[in-house]
């Protein structure tokens, strides 16, 4: 137990400073499961499933697991990836409604498709190389067109607004990809149940895929290649996150007294399975169910018998039981420990070791009342959107709205008095949207301001056309009780070759999301524990800090798109062209007038034969003059002339057809 | 050209394709006339050559799925009708209760709400800004608070969709005095708008445009999207809303300004109040925007199939009803149907029969669908979609169960509903936007329509005398000049062509009259601009003072510019002048067709109809009046009769007195018509004063030349 403590303790505090700590090493390979569950304000409930495997360093284990994939080690190895995060993701993560400052929420809300990034530990010139091979490798383990994502004009270097502290990082997304089923089975085949037993188990197909939000992750961190540091070995953590509507009987909006009736749930009507047990390989397989801050608040505070309350008696509460009741007892409540918010959230653990086919946990939460509360929100809420119409040009604009707590200003930067929020923005956008990026322009509170008063720091490498895409990082520093910023760039569109044009080219073409980044404001739940409970990654994962992150909306960009049903017209009004012109050409060099002046004495002079005579006939009428009386001679020397432009013609034709056919 | 032929023979032949044109050009009188008689007959020909109309696009799959919406939405949606048209205008002074009721429904339905304020800004003329993208410009005159207007708009965001994409529904109702019709049309997409709340198939996202139609549909549509595509971040405009906002009933209300991503299609829903001896509804479509675009040809068809086939209602377009009972319609329709009927008769694969009354129905049809599109004013609110390339189209549900409406209140509403739930299932499976059918064409019923592959060929045989008979003029003219250079000078042959190639150049003389003509017809153009800043004057005296102006200015530039009188006189013993004139004018004519043909087809086509045949008769009146012919008389007459009719002001009125009765007629009605055309940025009006003004200008020269 001390051991493992401690472990978590290295993990963590690895992970925070990312300084070198030797610690005890051990040699056992682990992996645990969890799943959170957490009711939303818009009558709907997340489900977060978060798996977790490590292996110690192959230095010290070998090279042979028993729960580790082997596919991600050798991919690992191969390609010498550091991190490594990649995403599948489905519909939009609704930052107004499900929260945007939690941890869970700035951690796995994505941006919809597929997006991959990845750090190497290999020499600068070699990370191209190594992110093209990683992508073909990702992109058939886990049957997605990540391969896309190997070309230039795809992915991009970001240097510090993604992600601090960062070399040779790559980034791509792919906002168009269609995540299904198909993805799902290779990333359940990375564990070691797969979706046969534990949690994974609830995993029920058309239930995880009706939600209205679907993304799986998948994170991966070794330091196996650092020489200067002791290595630790690979943790790779799976996650996948669903947002559920509970099905209920009647859809009674609103009750009388305006708070929304919230639906009733259970493991069984989300996911249409129960789960019989935990997966035997794992370490820790729990399930939590997590009340908001605000929730809880909102509990106690139309509670009759608000008490007083402090963290021991919490179960034995009354608040809880008039609100809501589980089918299930908690094994312990774990109560967040905040500083400064006026109420914190709560975890029910439950256990599975408890549970088996005989007796399967089926969790049900019944709501007993009515109840509103909010999410826990960002301090700012990112919009972006396109401006302008026609083909020509436009503008985007990314617009940040304060919602109005003032709350995290005490958390942000306060320096000379001044509170001052710090804002990363990082753009990335495809070559064949031209953006001038001296057109930049920031509106804070509806009023124009100078770059240099609000922009801290920008780095930007323009779009170079089929090559690269252009990159964008700002650093805003936006005094506190700003109410709105809008930024804006305004682009021309550019013209892609008719080859370079994707299938479905009409539809548009896609912007991916921009990042807004809240570097001064970290979010991590400081949970109120025993010792000894430390055991569980999740919990662990919930307590390291992370900057509050918003990706923004997908842009579609009409572009002009050639008719593409039309070949057969392009084709037809070139060879005309072509023929006037060599027709007219061929004419007018091969014309000779004082030579066709004597032939057509000669031909006065010399009968010709029946072909002779139409054709004499025949040009006679074109010529406009009346017919001559055929002259009596033979045509041999026209009709060899007539041979020879024949044949000429044919080899022209022979000769086209074989280079070019 | 014979004679030329002959006097060389020891030439070589020129080129047989410059022989056919110098052919053409020799005969052009008869190959005009042939011309624009095949011009006009083609164009009559259209209703029979128009096809049915057929779904392009497959992704759209009209109808495929059956309807979704209940009866538990409609009896929800008639709740709301009720609460709509019983809520108390009176009470709520503020004006802004109806807004609040809506965006109440929308909110309970789980969508998310916004209220956009917009002041009504006024159409004005910019003649500068003419053919510029729509623009944000805040109106800068104090209104009082009552004068605003608040759309409400409603989103449903897709629950599994990326967002990049949107739907539009647009609802206008009058928010002070709100009709029983447009309560329906605010019922109906009440109705569709929480089914889609529910469903799961969406892949767009629905955006419901509750339009405050107090200052016009057009305005509060046009204002919204505006705000939409080009919103202007600077607080200068917006602190007056600010400040005259005063929420009265103390709620919160939602004033960011929310979006939802590319929009793919918008229907503009309205019910209206039908007769009663229609014996099913009828759906009208209006389909035309600014400047005669259409939209996609697909959305006209799904909308039709799904009415027809899936709800039974009688789709209707738009269509002149004076053309309906005309006789000489009839008689052509008839003998349109005899020939048919021989043609069918001699061989059964023949099949281009058409009966008298689909004649008569397509060409009227036709003749409204060219005249709006001609117009170049949109038809309704679904116009200013297309000016940001959304295609959109109005469907207006006459029924006549509005007035009984009490009786069977759910049937409307259902109906109504399950068409448009349709449409919008079917546009939301396309993954592309609207591009495989045609956007270029005329329609003569609501399933049958002429593709511009048709309806250009009566266009081009119209305009194809113009250059032939300006060439003609020309060559006729040089020879004639140049013919009385040799008598007098009679010099040999070889100082003859310094001589040719100098007067060859006179020309430039008519060509300078044409540009000072043309050039006078810019600044009418310009003169009604400063006419508006004038306030207060009645149409007629706009009109009249327009006429003075206009004819003041051109009188002013030919004693400025027009050294072309003292040319004219100089050059009156030749007599020839006017041909080279008339010469320059056709070209220049048809260069301004064709111009015209690109920007706006419809109205290429009917200007044609009108200067073609004007252009082509012209002759000075002194010359006829020397001939002392009947035929001579008969032209005179003739080139009298067609100045007089194409004079746009005279031709207004007859059309105007062709549609209403010419007693219903003002004069001062020309003035608004003008009006209407430059506020709505229509192309037409820029063709009528610049190219079909100064062709009747320089015919009236013509006519009027002294020989």
């Amino acid at each position: 137990m001390v051991r493992l403590r401690s472990i978590l303790l290295f993990l963590l505090l690895f992970k925070c400073f990312g300084s070198i700590i030797a610690e005890e090493e051990d040699q056992i390979e682990q992996f645990s499961e969890a799943l959170l569950l957490r009711p939303l304000p818009d009558r709907k409930v997340l489900a977060h499933f978060h798996f977790d495997s490590k292996v110690p360093p192959t230095r010290t284990h070998g090279s042979h697991h028993h729960l580790f994939p082997k596919s991600i080690y050798q991919l690992v190895h191969k390609f010498r990836v550091r991190e490594m995060e990649l995403s599948f993701t489905q519909g939009r993560w609704n930052y107004a409604r499900w929260g945007g400052y939690d941890p869970i929420s700035s951690r796995n809300a994505k941006p919809p498709g597929v997006e991959l990034w990845a750090t190497f530990d290999v020499p600068q010139h070699q990370v191209d190389a190594s992110w093209r091979n990683l992508t073909h490798a990702l992109s058939g383990l886990f049957c997605a067109s990540i391969n896309f994502l190997e070309s230039s004009t795809a992915y991009s270097s970001p240097q510090w607004s993604f992600k601090s502290f960062a070399t040779n990082i790559r980034y791509g997304t792919l906002p168009r990809e269609a995540v299904c089923t198909e993805n799902l089975t290779p990333w359940l085949k990375l564990l070691p149940c797969r979706d046969k037993a534990g949690l994974s188990a609830l995993m029920d197909r058309p239930s995880i895929y009706r939600g209205f939000y679907h993304s799986q992750r998948l994170h991966l961190i070794s330091n196996e290649f650092d020489l200067a540091a002791e290595s630790s070995g690979m943790v790779l953590e799976q996650t996948l996150t669903v947002v559920l509507q509970p099905v209920t009987l009647g859809s009674g909006m609103t009750s009388s007294v305006g708070s929304i009736q919230q639906p009733s749930w259970s493991l069984s009507t989300l996911f249409g399975r129960k789960v019989s047990g935990r997966c035997v390989l794992s370490n820790a397989s729990n399930v939590y169910v997590q009340l908001e801050p605000d929730l809880v608040s909102e509990l106690k505070a139309t509670s009759e018998t608000q008490q007083q309350s402090d963290v021991g008696n919490l179960i034995s509460e009354a608040w809880s039981d008039m609100s809501f009741e589980m089918s299930e007892s908690a094994v312990r409540v774990i109560k967040e420990a905040n500083g400064f918010l006026k109420e914190s959230s709560l975890l029910y653990e439950f256990a599975l070791e408890n549970y088996s086919d005989s007796r399967p946990f089926d969790l049900e939460f019944r709501w007993k009342r009515p109840v509103t509360w909010s999410s826990q929100l960002a301090p700012l809420q990112a919009r972006r959107f396109l401006m302008g119409s026609g083909n020509e040009r436009g503008a985007i604009a990314i617009s940040l709205k304060s919602v109005g707590i003032s709350e995290y200003a005490k958390s942000s930067v306060n320096e000379e008095g001044r509170c001052l929020l710090r804002v990363d923005v990082f753009q990335v956008v495809p070559w064949y949207i031209k953006v001038y990026y001296h057109t930049l322009k920031v509106f804070l509170d509806e009023r124009l301001h100078s770059l240099a008063d609000v922009v801290e720091r920008t780095n930007v490498s323009p779009s170079e056309d089929k090559v690269s895409p252009g990159l964008m990082e700002i650093a805003l520093r936006l005094p506190c009780d700003v109410h709105s910023v809008i930024l804006t760039l305004e682009f021309d569109k550019g013209f892609l070759h008719i080859d370079e044009y994707p299938p479905d080219a009409n539809q548009g073409f896609d912007i991916p999301s921009a990042l807004i980044r809240f570097p001064g404001i970290k979010t991590k739940m400081d949970l109120f524990e025993d010792k000894s409970a430390c055991k569980s990654p999740i919990l662990s994962k919930l307590q390291e800090e992370s900057p509050v992150l918003w990706y923004t909306e997908v842009l579609l960009v009409p572009l002009t798109t050639p008719d593409f049903s039309m070949p057969y017209n392009v084709i037809t009004i070139t060879c005309t062209v072509f023929a006037l012109y060599f027709g007219s050409l061929l004419n007018a060099l091969r014309r000779r007038v004082d030579e066709e002046e004597r032939l057509l004495k000669n031909k006065a002079a010399k009968p010709s034969g029946p072909i002779g005579v139409l054709l004499s006939k025949l040009s006679a009428k074109l010529r406009g003059k009346p017919l001559e009386p055929p002259p009596p001679s033979s045509s041999s020397k026209v009709s060899y002339k007539l041979i020879l432009r024949v044949i000429l013609v044919a080899g022209i034709a022979a000769a086209w057809q074989y280079f070019y056919g | 050209m014979e004679t030329m032929a002959d006097a060389e023979p020891a030439k070589a032949k020129p080129r047989p394709i410059i022989r056919l044109g110098l052919f053409l050009i020799s005969h052009s009188f008869i190959v005009s006339v042939a011309c624009c008689a095949a011009g006009i007959f083609a164009l009559l020909l259209l209703p029979i050559l128009a096809k049915n109309t057929y779904i392009s696009e497959n992704a759209l799959m009209p109808g495929s799925a059956s309807p979704m919406l209940s009866n538990d939405d409609v009896s929800r949606a008639r709740m709301f009708v009720n609460k709509v048209v019983s809520f108390d205008f009176k009470t709520d002074s503020s004006s802004i209760g109806i807004q609040d009721l809506v965006a109440q429904h929308i909110t309970d339905l789980g969508g998310e709400v916004n209220f956009h304020r917009f002041l009504p800004q006024v159409n004005k003329f910019n003649p500068l800004h003419f053919f510029s993208s729509p623009d944000q410009g805040i109106a800068q005159e104090n209104y009082t608070c009552s004068s605003y207007g608040i759309n409400t708009v409603g989103f449903i965001r897709a629950p599994r969709g990326d967002g990049k994409e949107a739907i539009v529904l647009v609802t206008p109702y009058n928010s002070v005095k709100t009709s029983m019709g447009e309560a329906l049309s605010l019922g109906i997409a009440y109705s569709i708008f929480s089914l889609l709340t529910r469903v799961t198939w969406l892949a767009k996202d629905i955006i419901w445009l509750a339009a405050d139609s107090q200052h016009g549909e057009y305005a509060a549509v046009a204002a919204w999207l505006r705000e939409y595509h080009t919103p202007s971040f600077d607080g200068s405009g917006r602190s007056l809303f600010e400040s005259n906002a005063s929420p009265t009933t103390g709620r919160k209300r939602p004033n960011d300004f929310l979006r939802a991503g590319t929009m793919a299609a918008a229907l503009v829903i309205k019910v209206t109040d039908g007769s009663e001896k229609a014996e099913r509804d009828v759906l009208n479509l209006y389909a035309e925007a600014s400047n005669g675009q259409m939209p996609n040809l697909d959305l006209i068809n799904v909308v039709n199939y799904l009415a027809v086939n899936g709800q039974r209602l009688r789709v209707k377009v738009e269509k002149l009803g004076s053309l309906l009972d005309s006789w000489w319609l009839r008689s052509l329709a008839e003998l349109f149907h005899k020939l048919g009927t021989v043609a069918r008769s001699l061989n059964p694969q023949w099949n281009f029969g058409i009966s008298v009354a689909e004649y008569i129905e397509g060409s009227a049809t036709l003749a409204s669908s060219l005249y709006n599109q001609a117009l170049g004013v949109p038809t309704g609110p679904h116009g200013v979609f297309r000016d940001y390339q959304v295609d959109s189209i109005t469907m207006e549900i006459s029924a006549k169960r509005v007035a009984n409406y009490k009786n069977r209140p759910n049937e409307l509403l259902l109906q109504g509903g399950r068409l448009v739930e349709g449409v919008i299932r079917s546009v939301n499976n396309l993954l592309e936007k609207f591009h495989q059918s045609f956007f270029l064409y005329l329609l003569t019923s609501p399933n049958k329509f002429v593709s511009v592959g048709v309806y250009m060929i009566p266009f081009a045989l119209l305009v194809a005398p113009l250059p032939m008979v300006a060439a003609s003029l020309f060559t006729d003219s040089t020879r004639r000049i140049s013919g009385m250079g040799t008598k007098v000078a009679s010099s040999p042959a070889s100082s003859d062509i310094p001589a040719i190639s100098f007067r060859s150049w006179r020309w430039l003389h008519a060509a300078k009259t044409v540009f000072i003509v043309h050039f006078w017809g810019a600044v009418v153009t310009l003169l009604p601009h400063f006419l508006s800043l004038v306030q207060d004057s009645s149409p007629l005296t706009n009109l009249l003072s327009w006429i003075i102006l206009s004819a003041f200015t051109l009188l002013i530039l030919q004693a400025i510019l027009g050294s072309s009188f003292s040319l004219l006189h100089m050059n009156r013993t030749q007599g020839m002048e006017w041909t080279l004139l008339k010469s320059v004018t056709i070209a220049a004519a048809c260069t301004g067709l064709c111009i015209m043909s690109v920007i706006n087809f419809a109205t290429a086509e009917l200007g044609a109809l009108m200067l073609v045949p004007m252009c082509l008769m012209t002759r000075p009146l002194m010359l006829d009046a020397k001939a002392k012919t009947l035929k001579s008389f008969i032209r005179a007459a003739c080139n009298v009769v067609l100045i007089f009719l194409v004079f746009p002001p005279v031709a207004y009125y007859l059309w105007k007195g062709a549609l209403v009765g010419l007693e219903n007629a003002r004069v001062g009605d020309f003035w608004n018509w003008v009006e209407s055309l430059w506020t709505w940025n229509s192309a037409t009006y820029i063709y009528m004063c610049m190219v079909h003004l100064p062709c009747w200008v320089l015919c009236v020269h013509t006519l009027l030349y002294p020989c």
